[in-house]
């Protein structure tokens, strides 16, 4: 139990920790002590003097951002002297700020503006020279503009301390002070754009939003990243159907305000010049658009006539989609054929954890873990998320890392070191508190069960996270698309000489494999003209996550909703395509709805009997799996994608492959001196 | 050959060896009771040297003024860490030379202080923080530490006592901030010179976050004689709570400008008219700098004082780092603020927003003034905007900008009134 | 890069000086020596004490900026720095800073055409006593005239 003390603020008697800042002491009771540079779970500046208030018994304006609360301490935020110490130095802060609101970005969302309106200093008594500096672009998506710049370092910190990249710095001193790049006149980084949205100002913006629209002219959707399995909660910012920027301000979601590269810029692909916009049904050699109506009618007369089935299922469409179509494949179909590309050997892991429903880690667990264990994973590239809780897991609560991996991993920053042996490492670990550990495609089978069996004979509690790569692969896995009661894997179908039909969804499995069988009639739902596609006898085009309502389940097997943020034309959602194909063939799969059939998988999916209250609002936990899960033919492989890559969708984005960094680049820096 | 000729009115302490052929070699120095402070302070507890200092009323010379002997006691002597004694060698506030010549002509003076130093606080390590236009001194200073080290007076197991230090020269790269202990820590790390918050305060976590004791050069010169000759003597050459002699950097309108060794206490005065020889062509004295340009002026007529750190906080200024600049009738204390303001805006680090742009705004606003456009309503907006900083900024350069303004906008107003140009021009 | 032996001696052994793993602390003191030699702080010079401090690139270049004797371009031969402030100030230093001007032809942290002299206006730089004070690269001159700074400059003119 925390030590609580009293104090005084405004004349309310209030309670707080001990050790509590004063800043926070008063949000907690709903009084506001304004501040530029002071932000939670970032280090302490003291440097804007926006938060000075008066502290009975002591002579000066007290820093609120810095003072710890201290028992009968008596505070005033609102003194007319505290609200003469506002007004100047907000009148100093805008003696060099370019009074340009009308064309910035931030208009609208600025904090400066805000603190103007409600702390004064509206007309200036400044009536000199301001200093100027042309503004710069350092990457494609960072544009920085010195003179809007307050200096609250918010920027450097959230590049150093939340992502561990160390890309930017300050340069000269005094009134010419300047936020600076680390590669003297451009930035070599994550790109994550994370320095951007937490700037209070339009000192920096981002180079695919700039000057598109007034924030108040969009719609603001909540939906979830499609790039990769962490599930970040990106709020798309939506005007006359086009996604103009994504950002999570809102902090709704398991992410909190983090967003990595693809979660905040790599929305384009839904608009990519290449995107199918209509069936097409093969003529020879070429493709000819036709009818939504003559596509379904085609492909409903070739399934009823029945024969060999293979069934390749997606990572990335919804628990909806991929339950209908485990249901299609199972029920409708009468086959056990269906598959996806899987990137983890979920199989063998839940069948390692055989039922302990303790055991999965959410992704809060690496945020608060006494101690992470990477296997096999470069965390930083591959899981950005999971990254960035285990960095502010080690800033807030001194956590230890530590690194199982083939090559240098940024993670080694802040390591506790590599262990020379596992039996090194199992004494260090013994030592923990409690342990999260997370491990790659590279860890599966026999491999998995023995790092599972390593863990549990460490003798503290222990968590785990098989790392599967897309952002619904567990949720694929969980609903059923995979080859269960002797099914064929997804290279057993390729193989198979005498497959009669191939159905492939929102996947690409002809990448690089070829199929055997010449008769196969090959049906492809898609966003683009795949090389599975081009295989196909009839494509149709599909919705994209951020087309669709829905679920997904995120590496860490947390259920989130996908909220549809623009409509594409000529596109259904796969959901509606599978409707549409059971109704033409008079099969009986249930209403097509993704709430309908949510409620279906409630009621019938093992660990998905999730509060909706809870859905609503953010991530739900699912349990794993119960009892023993049957091993599963065929391969289970990593995409191996980097932070700018995502499969196919990256390909198909134009600012994605506009910011691809040599990943090595990442890793520059050195350790904190 | 001195820069200026001593006065028969100084008490020569800290100076004694100015002036003697080769003054800073060790021979010089060992022929002068060199080193035998050390000796005597090595038979001495930790507990005992820190007494001595505290008895000394011995207080900071490098402008705040804070009493030596209560800093060292704040260093936790038996903690763990190593412990660091830095010596704030930046001398960079206007109207300070003094460290200079207590360097070039008696360097292993302060090298002994600072030996004493840290037997008082368990330290092995020391580096000197010399501003970096002082590069002659660094290498001075550099050939002086390599002398005492080649004759066992640094190192291991100094002159057979078994006590071992390792003393070293750091130079800055041209930053007034830097002189702010906390900023000259971060500097001495590498950094760019930006203050910190306290606390923690540097006795406890200062250099590499180790128990960190700093000093002004002056302070540690100090010690050799507090230690020989006991603190008490020290103190009396001094006032009450203002222990000893210090070296008073006389500037500006004077006849014989130089740095002259004076007891606290001294009438401020009499070390203008005979000490520094008067003001020349007979002119009045309008105003006095006390302790460098961060302490608020006087008028003439405030001046009939004598200078300890109390007294001239009484009054409402400080005795600062000795820098005392005289100013006589003919000067222009609007070009005067003016000039201070520079300074300040110049060496602004820039962390805070009230100083930095505090500082620029007030520098913009006298320049117009003093180039022909001022206006009435100037010189109230000097005055609040330098209010506005007092106080309020991280650390104490932006009120080392805004008193002596403060000061100058109060006592001097008739100086601006002849920028003002009247509205009707103005348009 | 690497740099005369006498250099390269002192930055091994100032190397030294610092605790273990505090390599860092040797930045700034390098980066002025260093400069002495280069004549500029150059981007690979940041890179190259970068290296030998192993720290950032980025780390060595936001302290260049902040440090006034710290500068990316070359200076003159001869750096003359005229003291303008108050103790320099009340016995002429801004006349002599003026005449400087004149008598070099050139402003503000200017360099002659000739590379041979470079003017910069500093602030107190520690000889309030003895002012009006000028300092030519690292040697102090005190209660300088104008007519003191013409023989000074002229004197290192027929040095060449
Ligand atoms: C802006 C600023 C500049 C300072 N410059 C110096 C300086 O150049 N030399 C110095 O000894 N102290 C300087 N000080 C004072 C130091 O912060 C510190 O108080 C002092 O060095 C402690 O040593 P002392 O107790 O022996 O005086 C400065 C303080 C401030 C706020
Ligand atoms: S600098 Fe500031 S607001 Fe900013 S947080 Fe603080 S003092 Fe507070
Ligand atoms: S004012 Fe010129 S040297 Fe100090």
């Amino acid at each position: 139990m925390p030590e609580l003390v009293k104090l005084t603020i405004d004349g309310k008697p209030v309670e707080a920790e001990k050790g509590t800042l004063l800043i926070e002491a008063a949000r907690q009771n709903g009084i506001e002590i304004p501040a530029f540079c002071y932000y939670e779970g970032l280090t302490l500046q003291a440097a804007c003097r926006m938060c000075l208030v008066e502290v009975e018994k002591t002579p000066k304006l007290q820093v609120g951002c810095t003072l710890p609360v201290a028992e009968g301490m008596i505070v005033h935020t609102d003194s007319p002297l505290v609200k003469e110490a506002r007004k100047g130095t907000l009148e100093f802060l805008l003696t060099n700020h370019p009074l340009d609101c009308p064309v910035c970005d931030k208009g609208g969302e600025c904090e400066l503006q805000d603190m103007v309106f409600r702390y004064g200093a509206g007309e200036s008594r400044f009536t000199e020279r301001k200093v100027h500096v042309d503004e710069k672009q350092w990457s494609p998506v960072v544009f920085f503009d010195a003179p809007r710049c307050i200096l609250c370092y918010r920027c450097v910190r959230i590049c150093n301390e939340g992502m561990g990249v160390n890309a930017l710095g300050v340069s000269n001193r005094g009134v010419v002070s300047e936020i600076v790049p680390n590669h003297h006149d451009h930035l070599e980084c994550d790109e994550c754009g994370a320095c951007i949205d937490i700037c209070p100002v339009g000192a920096l913006t981002s180079g695919i939003y700039r000057y598109q629209t007034r924030p108040w002219e969009m719609e603001h959707v909540g939906t979830i990243c499609t790039h990769c399995s962490d599930g970040c909660r990106t709020t798309l910012g939506v005007r006359n159907g086009k996604i103009i920027r994504g950002n999570n301000r809102d902090r709704s979601g398991i992410n909190g305000e983090f967003l990595c590269v693809k979660g905040r810029y790599g929305f384009d692909f839904v608009e990519h010049p290449e995107r199918l916009q209509s069936p097409m049904m093969r003529v020879g050699d070429s493709f000819e658009p036709v009818s939504w109506t003559k596509a379904i009618e085609e492909i409903s007369a070739r399934f009823s006539q029945g024969g060999k089935f293979g069934i390749v299922g997606s990572n990335h469409t919804t628990n909806e989609e991929n339950f209908f179509l485990a249901k299609f494949a199972r029920q409708g179909l009468g086959t056990n054929n269906i598959d996806h590309h899987r990137t983890g050997d979920l199989a063998t892991f839940f069948d390692a954890l055989s039922g302990r429903n303790d055991a999965l880690a959410t992704t809060d667990d690496l945020y608060n873990a006494a101690a992470v264990l990477i296997v096999g994973n470069d965390l930083s590239q591959q899981h950005p998320l999971l990254a960035f809780q285990a960095r502010a897991n080690v800033r807030h609560h001194q956590a230890h890392i530590y690194t199982v991996t083939s090559g240098p991993v940024r993670e080694d920053h802040y390591s506790t070191g590599r262990a020379s042996n596992v039996e090194a490492l199992r004494d260090q670990l013994k030592a923990e508190k409690n342990l999260v550990i997370v491990f790659g495609d590279s860890v599966q089978g026999e491999a998995l069960r023995k790092l599972v069996a390593f863990g549990d004979s460490l003798g503290i509690p222990v968590k785990y996270a098989c790392l599967v790569d897309y952002s619904n692969s567990r949720g694929a896995f969980d609903m059923g698309v995979v080859p269960r009661d002797g099914g064929m894997s997804i290279d057993q179908m390729l193989a198979a000489p005498d497959l009669d039909v191939l159905w492939v969804v929102g996947a690409n499995p002809l990448k690089n494999a070829s199929l055997v069988s010449q008769k196969a009639f090959v049906v492809v739902q898609d966003l683009f003209m795949t090389e599975t596609a081009r295989r196909a006898d009839i494509v149709l085009p599909a919705a994209s996550a951020y087309e669709k309502n829905g679920t997904v389940t995120n590496v860490c097997g947390e259920v989130q909703k996908l909220k549809q943020a623009l409509k594409v034309m000529g596109a259904k959602t796969d959901l509606e395509i599978f409707g549409l194909i059971a109704k033409e063939m008079g099969l009986n799969l249930g209403i097509w709805l993704p709430d309908k059939v949510f409620e279906e998988i409630r009621k019938t999916v093992h660990g998905y009997n999730v509060p909706l209250a809870v859905m609503a609002t953010g991530a739900a936990p699912t349990l794993p799996l119960n009892g023993r899960v049957a091993a599963l033919p065929g391969v289970i492989q990593s995409a191996g994608d980097t932070l700018f890559t995502s499969g196919s969708l990256s390909r198909y984005s134009k600012i994605l492959n506009s910011v691809m960094e040599a990943p090595g680049e990442l890793y520059g820096g050195t350790k904190e001196q | 050959m001195l820069y200026n000729e001593p006065s028969p009115l100084e008490t020569r302490i800290l100076s004694k060896r100015f002036g003697m052929p080769n003054s800073a070699s060790l021979d010089t120095y060992l022929a002068t009771d060199g080193f035998k402070a050390f000796r005597k302070a090595r038979e001495m507890s930790p507990e005992q040297i820190i007494d001595e200092v505290k008895a000394s009323a011995l207080r900071g010379r490098g402008g705040a003024g804070f009493p030596t002997g209560l800093k060292w006691s704040f260093v936790p002597r038996t903690s763990p860490k190593p412990k660091y004694i830095i010596v704030n060698a930046d001398e960079s506030e206007p109207g300070t030379c003094k460290d200079r010549l207590l360097m070039e002509y008696d360097p292993l003076q302060m090298i002994e202080g600072i030996l004493i130093a840290s037997l008082a606080v368990d330290a092995h390590h020391g580096y000197i923080y010399i501003r970096g236009e002082y590069r002659y001194l660094i290498e001075s200073i550099d050939r002086a530490l390599a002398e005492a080290y080649s004759k066992g007076y640094l190192g291991k197991n100094i002159v057979g006592t078994g006590w071992d230090f390792d003393l070293y020269t750091h130079s800055g790269a041209g930053a007034y901030e830097c002189g702010e202990e906390t900023a000259l820590l971060d500097s001495i790390e590498g950094k760019r010179g930006v203050p910190r918050m306290k606390p923690p305060f540097p006795a406890v976590a200062g250099a590499w976050a180790s128990p960190t004791l700093l000093n002004n050069v002056e302070t540690y010169s100090a010690i050799p004689y507090i230690i020989n000759e006991g603190g008490k003597a020290f103190a009396d050459l001094g006032t009450p709570k203002n222990g000893g002699t210090r070296l008073v950097c006389i500037s500006g309108h004077v006849n014989k400008p130089g740095v002259y060794e004076l007891p606290l206490g001294y009438p401020m005065m009499k070390a203008i008219n005979e000490v520094a020889g008067g003001i020349p062509h007979g002119r009045k004295l309008k105003a006095v700098v006390p302790g460098g340009s961060s302490c608020p002026i006087l008028r003439a007529d405030e001046c009939d004082i004598p200078m300890d750190y109390d007294t001239l906080a009484k009054i409402g200024s400080m005795l600062g780092s000795g820098g005392m600049v005289v100013m006589d009738e003919t000067t222009d204390m609007a070009r005067v603020a003016l000039r201070i303001m520079r300074f300040y805006a110049h060496e602004s680090c820039g962390w805070c927003i009230p100083c930095r742009e505090g500082t620029t705004w007030l520098k913009k606003i006298l320049t117009r003034m003093v180039e022909g456009n001022g206006r009435r309503e100037d010189v109230p907006l000097l005055k609040e905007l330098s209010v506005n900083m007092l106080g309020r900024t991280f650390c104490a350069l932006g009120d080392a900008a805004a008193m002596p303004t403060i000061s100058i906008v109060d006592k001097f107003a008739a100086d601006f009134e002849k920028y003002i140009v009247p509205e009707a021009v103005l348009v | 890069m690497t740099f005369s032996p006498a250099l390269e001696k002192r930055f091994s052994e100032m190397l030294t000086r610092y605790p273990a793993g505090k390599q860092r602390s040797a930045v700034i003191p390098m980066l002025i020596y260093a400069q002495d030699e280069v004549g500029a702080i150059t981007p690979e010079l940041i890179d190259e004490v970068a290296r030998r401090c192993s720290v950032a690139p980025l780390q060595v270049d936001e302290v260049v900026g902040y440090y006034s004797m710290l500068h990316r371009k070359p200076q003159g031969k001869h750096h003359v720095q005229v003291c303008t402030n108050i103790s320099c100030m009340l016995v002429g230093g801004e006349e002599l800073y003026e005449h400087a001007k004149k008598k070099l032809g050139i402003g503000h942290k200017e360099v002659t055409s000739d590379g041979q002299f470079s003017l910069e206006e500093v602030e107190c730089m520690g000889a309030c006593s003895w002012a009006p004070a000028v300092e030519i690269n690292y040697d102090f001159h005190h209660f300088i005239t104008p007519e003191k700074l013409d023989q000074l400059i002229d004197a290192l003119r027929k040095k060449q």
